[in-house]
């Protein structure tokens, strides 16, 4: 079972989470074309090692969390808010 | 074979007398023993046919590796199959049986099978179901096929009841510093030296005792251990597995609570599923000894030498009279001794030719022997031996029982669970537990350390090294090198049968033999991988503990290559078997899932409502009067709403609070029509789609202040609404000042529908100006009172295609709205309408649900073209219109009658060209009702190019599942009221 940090509640079982996907993507603007929306939600690597990715704490404080994560192995190298507001606010009360 | 119990041996309790049946007779044994040491105490020797040859089997080992004595315990809905007679403990009326004979174990009919064995050999089945002509018989599969069924039943292990299972099973959790598995020497050193330490420790141990190994010992008391470790905290789990290792140091445990009791109380789970959570874990699993294959090495009274040791000195059983011990190592001569000593004539065979042993001479050891064949079927009559180094018959020793120790194997699988690869050391003849970054440490015999004081010390310093991993401590510590005899372990994994026609078993339970290993290599299944699954060998119950090392020696002998180069197989968990209850526990029957109900429930029930399932909710179905059927109550319902009102409870869907100055922005995002202009006090219907321009949901949004609205969502697709507008705030619009709250469960909803649904509002209102006409035109919203003082939110908003509106109240006042609404409805005639109406009245205004709405599906698709704003840009804009998204031959929303009215039609019907019936046709029909108003069956669905290509033609409605077939009449999907006047009336 992989255990996930939440930085809001603590180590937690991945089964109060849900899996988003991969958070490096840099979502275009809406008005962007097909071609740039294509290569953001089809286009995605196989990473073998570690990945950023997002997950949400569906059944915990419910706050999207970006995971470094090997798929090799799950370890977890750190877990951050997506939020970058929060992000800060998190490094500052560490 | 004659197996007795002796007076002055073993640790049972032989105050307790306890009672068994085995095979339908009565037996005693003592509190304390084992099934297979009661068996062996009453000298029953054999307690199963095999799997394939059903060659008669007995009882192999001791432990949790056996492969012979898999016997069926209890009856009926109790009945328990393939259970280890080594680890089931007697218990006062215990009721086990053999399996896999027709009628017993002793006569067994299928035995003929031994003498048909190479039909059976490895890959048969695969041969059979490749339709390659099978052997001589030369014709195809068909008569395999025909022989299939019958073979199949022949060769089932222990069979299941069949009854719904009546014992609880119970999920538990817990966590601890550190978990050790396995309370030998090593594990329990680990444990002291971690208590001493300040950890927080859990001690595992499968069987009922703590010692491991040591209970074969006959000066082995444990007592003082399991004072010294409770009086230091550490929390003792027996009768407990830990079936695998996970994830973060995730332990999977199952203990098993009450199999050892007769009457064991109903309240207490049968087993329990442990996760527990621990920082490290310390695995002291143990050894495990290897037997070695010659020809006949299965005739009951084959035994491995420790489990011999176990039966004499803890249950003061004696296993044979005439014991020859077969070995290649130093391990058999402690046992040989005691053996004596009890009373039999033992003699050792060692392959070995040059090696020192102490003994006092009590028994012969013949060097450089090893056994070749057995004779004997039921039982041994003597055992025919060859010298090592020339293998041939060589001389025959008569004896009733031969005991084998062809090495130990370290039980290395609960870190091979976690994808470490052991490592093979040629000294010890064995693999080892490779290092890993992860907090796992191997102790004991379980990294090959063959004496207890090695053992000992391997446990300090595996709880060093646990405390220097977890930043405790840093402290220099070694571990012992493996090994630990005197003299060194001779490889020997097969005695070559030099006649055909060799019964050399390498796997007992499912029959693999080395010639199966063989022929799997000729037939090129040479990767271990292909081997295991060609043979089977190491895919019964003990999962290759005691075989897969000899299988594995074989390949590497045709392969010319070492053991290491051949490779090993990945053990998976769980190490031995897990019941299916303890997976599920307490999951099961109405807790199989959570049940989510409205606040008005119990009222709908109270009220006469029918209840079906909607994903997790019960919602009202119908509400039937006197003997209504289903479709009496849901057509007399339907038309109620379109004549008068009706009331329906729609608590179930989604409700998420948006509040926040960028309100008004983000919905006008994340909705395909526009909402930047929406006024405050009004609602509008909106379609999201997904990214990739599909569309995700429907449903409305009221705006109740400048930056504040109330979103329903479909009730299927609440929760995945939520989620993703959260994902949107907090991972891509991260400067859109806006926060979303579910509030799903806090308020309760109604929708009354019908031209009487105004005069009922009007009643319940405190103030009845607000719903009129003016005041609360078609999507207007208002915040009010309903009578006595409750607060509500009130839409106009129709589904059913009438004047209606949806009324909120906070969930608490859910039942005093129902009462008040219904009061004030039952006097224009009105009734409750549940889903089955609901659907109907939608179907019948072309209105699109889940069933239309499927992940497929476009804004246009659907037809709601007008609902995708080309004046802005939203999620799923730039998708929308991509590659096959335009073709125009797509599947467009359309209605369908049947062209005979009388017929009917189910969903799920193919739509198809009169002259081509066949395939996935040119549509689908994807939910359907009986119309009311129109007196006859229509339905929703899709057609390739819509309705303009179809309208005048006659198609088909195939509907092949239920064998029927129906004219069908392409109509618009708005089958009523098409200009919606009724609800803006
Ligand atoms: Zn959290």
């Amino acid at each position: 079972m992989i255990r996930i940090n939440c930085p809001y509640c603590g180590e937690r079982d991945h089964s109060e989470f849900s899996y988003g996907g991969d958070a490096t993507i840099n979502y275009p603007s809406l008005d962007a074309s097909e071609k740039e929306w294509t290569e953001a939600i089809f286009f995605r690597k196989n990473i073998k090692g570690f990945q950023f990715e997002t997950w949400h704490h569906s059944n915990g404080c419910r706050m999207w969390l970006v995971v470094e994560r090997s798929t090799v192995t799950h370890e977890i190298k750190s877990v951050k808010p997506c939020h970058p507001d929060l992000q800060k606010v998190v490094e500052n009360n560490k | 074979m004659k197996t007795r119990r002796l007076d002055n041996y073993g640790k049972i309790n032989r105050d307790k007398i306890l009672s068994f049946r085995w095979d339908k007779k009565n037996y005693k044994g003592f509190e304390g023993d084992t099934l297979a040491s009661a068996l062996l105490a009453n000298n029953i020797g054999i307690v199963g046919r095999s799997f394939k040859y059903h060659r008669p089997r007995g009882i192999f080992s001791s432990g949790v590796e056996e492969s012979g004595a898999l016997v069926t315990i209890g009856s009926k809905d109790r009945r328990d199959p393939n259970v280890r007679a080594t680890t089931q403990e007697l218990y006062n009326g215990l009721e086990a049986s053999g399996q896999n004979a027709f009628p017993n174990v002793n006569f067994d009919l299928a035995g003929i099978n031994n003498y048909l064995g190479r039909f059976f050999a490895a890959g048969f089945y695969y041969k059979t179901f490749m339709g390659i002509p099978p052997l001589e018989w030369g014709k195809g599969t068909a008569i395999w096929m025909f022989f299939e069924k019958f073979i199949r039943k022949a060769a089932g292990m222990g069979s299941a009841s069949g009854l719904p299972d009546p014992d609880t099973y119970e999920h538990a959790h817990d966590f601890c510093d550190l978990i050790v598995v396995g309370s030998g020497p090593a594990g329990v050193a680990a444990a002291l030296e971690a208590a001493e330490k300040k950890l927080d420790v859990i001690l595992v141990e499968q069987d009922s005792l703590i010692g491991g190994n040591q209970l074969a010992e006959n000066d082995f008391d444990n007592s003082q251990i399991k004072n010294q470790l409770e009086n230091l905290g550490i929390k003792i789990m027996t009768r407990t597995t830990a079936f695998g290792l996970y994830d973060n140091c995730v332990v999977g445990l199952l203990e098993r609570v009450t199999d050892h009791i007769s009457a064991p109380n109903v309240n207490i789970p049968r087993q329990r599923f442990w996760t527990i959570r621990a920082k490290h874990i310390i695995v002291g699993a143990g050894a495990i000894e290897r037997h070695i294959s010659f020809n006949n090495n299965d005739i009951p009274g084959v035994m491995t030498v420790n489990a011999s040791k176990h039966y004499l000195n803890r249950y003061g059983v004696l296993t044979g009279k005439r014991i020859v011990i077969a070995t290649n190592n130093d391990s058999v001569y402690e046992t040989a001794h005691q053996l004596s000593e009890a009373g039999a004539n033992v003699t050792v065979l060692d392959s070995r030719t040059n090696f020192e042993i102490e003994t006092n001479k009590s028994f012969e050891i013949r060097k450089g022997y090893v056994p070749y064949n057995i004779n004997g079927s039921k039982k041994i009559d003597s055992l025919d031996i060859s010298k090592s180094e020339i293998i041939n018959k060589f001389e025959t020793i008569n004896c009733d029982q031969v005991l084998l120790s062809g090495g130990w194997s370290p039980a290395v699988h609960l870190l091979s669970h976690r994808g470490v690869k052991p490592k093979w050391d040629y000294n010890n003849a064995c693999f080892l537990p490779s290092d890993t970054k992860e907090n796992i440490t191997m102790v004991g015999s379980s990294r090959g350390l063959w004496n207890k004081n090695d053992c000992i010390a391997s446990g300090i310093a595996g709880t060093t090294d646990a405390l220097n991993r977890l930043g405790i401590s840093k402290t220099n510590y070694f571990f012992p090198k493996p090994g630990g005899w005197k003299n060194p372990i001779q490889p020997l994994y097969e005695v070559k049968y030099k006649k055909s026609r060799s019964k050399s078993f390498v796997d007992y339970q499912h029959d693999v033999t080395t010639d199966d290993v063989r022929l799997a290599h000729r037939e090129g299944f040479i990767s271990v991988e292909h081997l295991k699954r060609y043979t089977t060998l190491g895919m019964a119950n003990d999962q290759g503990k005691m075989g897969n090392i000899i299988g594995l020696s074989l390949m590497a002998e045709l392969l010319n290559k070492e053991i290491p180069e051949v490779g090993t197989t990945v053990f998976r968990p769980p190490y031995t078997p897990v019941s299916i209850g303890a997976l599920s526990g307490r999951n099961v029957g109405k807790h199989f899932r959570p049940l989510r109900v409205t606040p008005m429930h119990q009222w709908n029930i109270d009220h006469g409502a029918k209840m079906i399932e909607v994903g997790l909710y019960q919602r009202p179905w119908y509400y039937p009067k006197e003997n209504e059927t289903l479709s009496d109550s849901y057509i007399r319902e339907a038309s109620t709403v379109r004549k008068t009102v009706g009331i329906c409870d729609v608590t179930s869907l989604g409700k998420i609070a948006i509040q926040g100055p960028d309100s008004t922005e983000f919905l006008n995002r994340i909705y395909s029509n526009g909402f930047s202009k929406l006024q405050v006090g009004k609602a509008r219907y909106g379609i999201m789609l997904r990214d990739d321009g599909i569309v995700m949901d429907d449903g409305t949004s009221w705006r109740l202040a400048e930056n504040e609205y109330f979103m329903t969502t479909s009730t299927g697709e609440a929760a995945k609404v939520m989620s993703w507008l959260e994902e949107l705030l907090q991972t891509r619009w991260t400067d859109l000042n806006v926060n979303v709250t579910s509030v799903s469960e806090q308020w309760a909803g109604v929708s009354v529908a019908g031209p009487k649904s105004r005069e009922v509002l009007n009643n319940c209102v405190d103030d009845s100006l607000v719903v009129t006409n003016n005041n609360l035109p078609f999507m207007g919203v208002t915040s009010t009172f309903l009578k006595g003082n409750i607060p509500c939110r009130i839409a106009r908003i129709s589904f059913s295609g009438e004047l209606a509106f949806e009324v909120y109240v906070k969930s608490d006042f859910a039942n005093t709205m129902m009462d008040l609404l219904w009061a004030n409805a039952k006097k224009y005639d009105g009734c409750l309408y549940g889903l089955e109406a609901l659907g109907a009245l939608r179907v019948e205004k072309g209105h699109v649900t889940a069933a239309e709405l499927d992940g497929r599906v476009t804004i246009d698709d659907a037809g709601l073209s007008k609902m995708a704003s080309t004046k802005k840009s939203y999620i799923g804009s730039a998708m929308r219109k991509r590659g096959v998204l335009k073709n125009n031959d797509r599947e467009i929303l359309v209605g369908f009658f049947p062209t005979n009215l009388k017929e009917t039609f189910n969903a799920g019907t193919i739509v198809c060209e009169k002259n081509n019936i066949k395939g996935q046709g040119i549509g689908r029909i994807t939910s359907v009702t009986y119309s009311p108003e129109l007196g006859h069956w229509i339905g929703l669905g899709f057609v390739k190019g819509g309705l303009d290509k179809w309208k005048d033609t006659n198609l088909i409605g195939a509907d092949p599942v239920r064998n029927k077939q129906m004219n069908l009449k392409v109509v618009s999907p708005h089958m009523i009221d098409p200009k919606g006047e009724r609800m803006y009336a």
